[in-house]
């Protein structure tokens, strides 16, 4: 149980993050993987992790990203200790999964909670690709699952941060079915009226992409992100050809009508509290 | 069931090029088919084969996986590959059978949704959620019936049943065991390797809850006695269409959501956190 113990420094780090503090020390210096630029750590973190030279969007974890987004102090985790028990009995994946728990101080790929988004609450799912890249488990699906269930019944808007490698191979069929349950769930919730907002971060792919992250009444995405269904390499693979500059980035989707705008993370909270304030409280049931 | 192949070999036999295909089980099982093509937005994606026919004298609407059956069929239909607008047709057909109170029976024969850079570019993701979302809330009843190769998001976009049923040599997995060992282990010869740990044969699913149910072949596959495989799928439809038309419209898409609610729901731990 030695793990318990690394999770809650985790934790406390992850919730420090939360708070506003930096997550990293502020007095080193790091090159963009974009522009090879020199950043001040410091600055990074000052600028949300968008590289200040070339706009760059760094990958962020799920707990800093709801302290860019959330008001603070209105962050409450739902779900927290949810987590997959190996289903298939997959050789390796119970020690692979201990190790990711430990190393990145979540049960699951995915954080949801409540909070406030300018003063509007809100359900806000997040998924971490620190986490088995963020794929589709069982426990993942669940969550999301879970969390559309409780903007429904609370009548709540829904946001989810997608940033996913796809489908967790070593839950087999179980992952594929989460496609079905996550999708079914967000149907009913939009028949009943709730404002669903989808946000695609760098990268969303495969069982996500062709699941929840493409079911948004409102479709956005950060700057650069890898967005599609197929990998690059299974692409060029099969029809033999090099992929163009540029595709299946954020720019190529928006303009071949994918999505409703492309939002710099600095601009991100503005976007969304105008967004609920443009659509009520959540959607037109929901706005009673 | 009686024979004990592995499942490697039922891979094998899922694939053959002799296996029945969807155009097969409609001309066996229903009568009168109409095929209804395009998607209304740009094209017809010969890979989603679908239209009404009747069962048993009943209006059906009919959506499978069309993998072709000579060279030319194979290119056409990207060997049973859907794009976009194989998805968007299926949909359309899906709303169709809503709006006409028709059942819908699916067959499902993929090697997943095809992998090119228009079926990119057109949102393959977006067609196969779509599909997905638009399935699950239907009030008719679903049945879907995977008869082959069930590979991927590109098969369960067909899949979202009131009862799925599977015949005895098909698989359906979360990506072709090919792929699967490509990216787990970097190496896609171990497919064998990977047939054995992945759980897509009829009895591994039926044992997860994924499907309700298992239509038997003959030992030497589907393809070499395909007519008693028609008659138990023919009975085993017969019933599960009587038992779904006794539900309400509303307590059919509840039945619906229901099933996909619970999967995986044995897949959950808790951790201390
Ligand atoms: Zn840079």
């Amino acid at each position: 149980m030695s793990n318990v113990f690394a999770q809650r420094r985790q934790k406390l780090l992850s919730l420090k993050a939360l708070r506003g503090a930096s997550p990293t020390p502020a007095h080193t210096e790091e090159t963009c993987p974009a522009c090879g630029g020199t950043i001040r750590r410091r600055d990074l973190a000052a600028g949300r992790y968008v590289c200040p030279l070339c706009g760059h969007h760094y990958p962020i974890g799920a707990y800093y990203r709801l302290s860019l987004v959330l008001d603070k102090g209105t962050f409450r985790e739902l779900d927290g200790s949810l987590t997959s028990n190996d289903p298939l009995s997959f050789p390796g994946y119970a020690a692979k999964l201990d190790a990711a728990r430990r190393r990145t101080g979540m049960n699951e790929g995915v954080v949801t909670a409540t909070g406030r988004i300018g003063g509007q609450k809100a359900a806000v799912g997040v998924l971490d690709s620190r986490f088995f890249m963020g794929s589709m488990s069982a426990a993942l699906g669940e969550k999301v699952t879970r969390l559309v269930e409780y903007a429904d019944k609370n009548k709540l808007p829904l946001i989810l941060f997608s940033a996913s490698g796809g489908a967790r191979m070593q839950e087999g069929i179980l992952s594929l079915m989460q496609m079905a349950k996550t999708a079914a769930a967000l149907e009913r919730f939009s028949q009943k009226g709730g404002l669903y907002i989808s946000v695609l971060t760098h990268p969303t792919t495969g069982g996500v992409t062709a699941s929840f992250a493409s079911l948004g009444d409102i479709m956005l995405a950060e700057p650069g992100a890898l967005i599609g269904f197929a990998g690059p390499r299974v692409i060029e693979q099969t029809i033999g050809e090099k992929l163009p500059e540029g595709f299946q980035s954020a720019e190529y989707l928006l303009e071949h009508g994918f999505l409703d705008a492309i939002v710099p993370r600095p601009q991100l909270r503005d976007t969304l509290i105008r967004l609920l304030k443009l659509h009520g409280k959540g959607g037109s049931d929901h706005a009673k | 069931m009686p024979n004990e192949l592995t499942p490697a070999q039922r891979v094998a036999l899922a694939r053959h090029a002799q296996r029945p295909g969807t155009a097969d089980f409609i001309d066996a099982l229903f009568t009168d088919f109409f095929e209804q093509r395009g998607d209304r937005h740009c094209m017809d994606d010969g890979s989603i084969l679908g239209g009404v026919a009747l069962f048993h004298g009943r209006p059906v609407t009919v959506i499978g996986h069309r993998k072709g059956r000579t060279l030319e069929e194979h290119m056409a239909y990207h060997f049973g590959m859907p794009s976009p607008e194989g998805y968007r047709k299926a949909q359309r057909l899906m709303l169709q059978a809503e709006k006409f109170s028709r059942p819908i029976v699916t067959f499902i024969d993929t090697p997943g949704a095809y992998p090119g850079l228009e079926a990119e570019a057109h949102g393959q993701g977006e067609a196969i959620a779509r599909t997905l979302a638009l399935l699950s809330g239907l009030t008719v009843p679903v049945i879907a019936v995977v008869t082959g190769e069930g590979g991927s998001g590109g098969a369960l976009a067909l899949g979202v049943g009131n009862k799925v049923l599977m015949l005895e040599n098909a698989v359906y997995s979360v990506l072709s065991p090919e792929g699967f060992a490509a990216i787990l282990w970097k190496d896609s010869s171990r497919s064998a390797e990977a047939c054995d740990v992945m759980k897509l044969t009829a009895a591994d699913l039926l044992e997860l809850g994924v499907i309700d149910g298992i239509i038997p072949e003959p030992a030497a596959g589907a393809h070499a006695a395909p007519q008693p495989v028609y008659r138990a799928l023919d009975a085993a439809l017969v019933r599960e269409l009587a038992a779904l038309s006794k539900l309400s419209p509303s307590a059919l898409a509840a039945n619906r959501y229901k099933k996909f609610r619970l999967m995986g729901s044995k897949a959950l731990g808790k951790e201390r956190l």
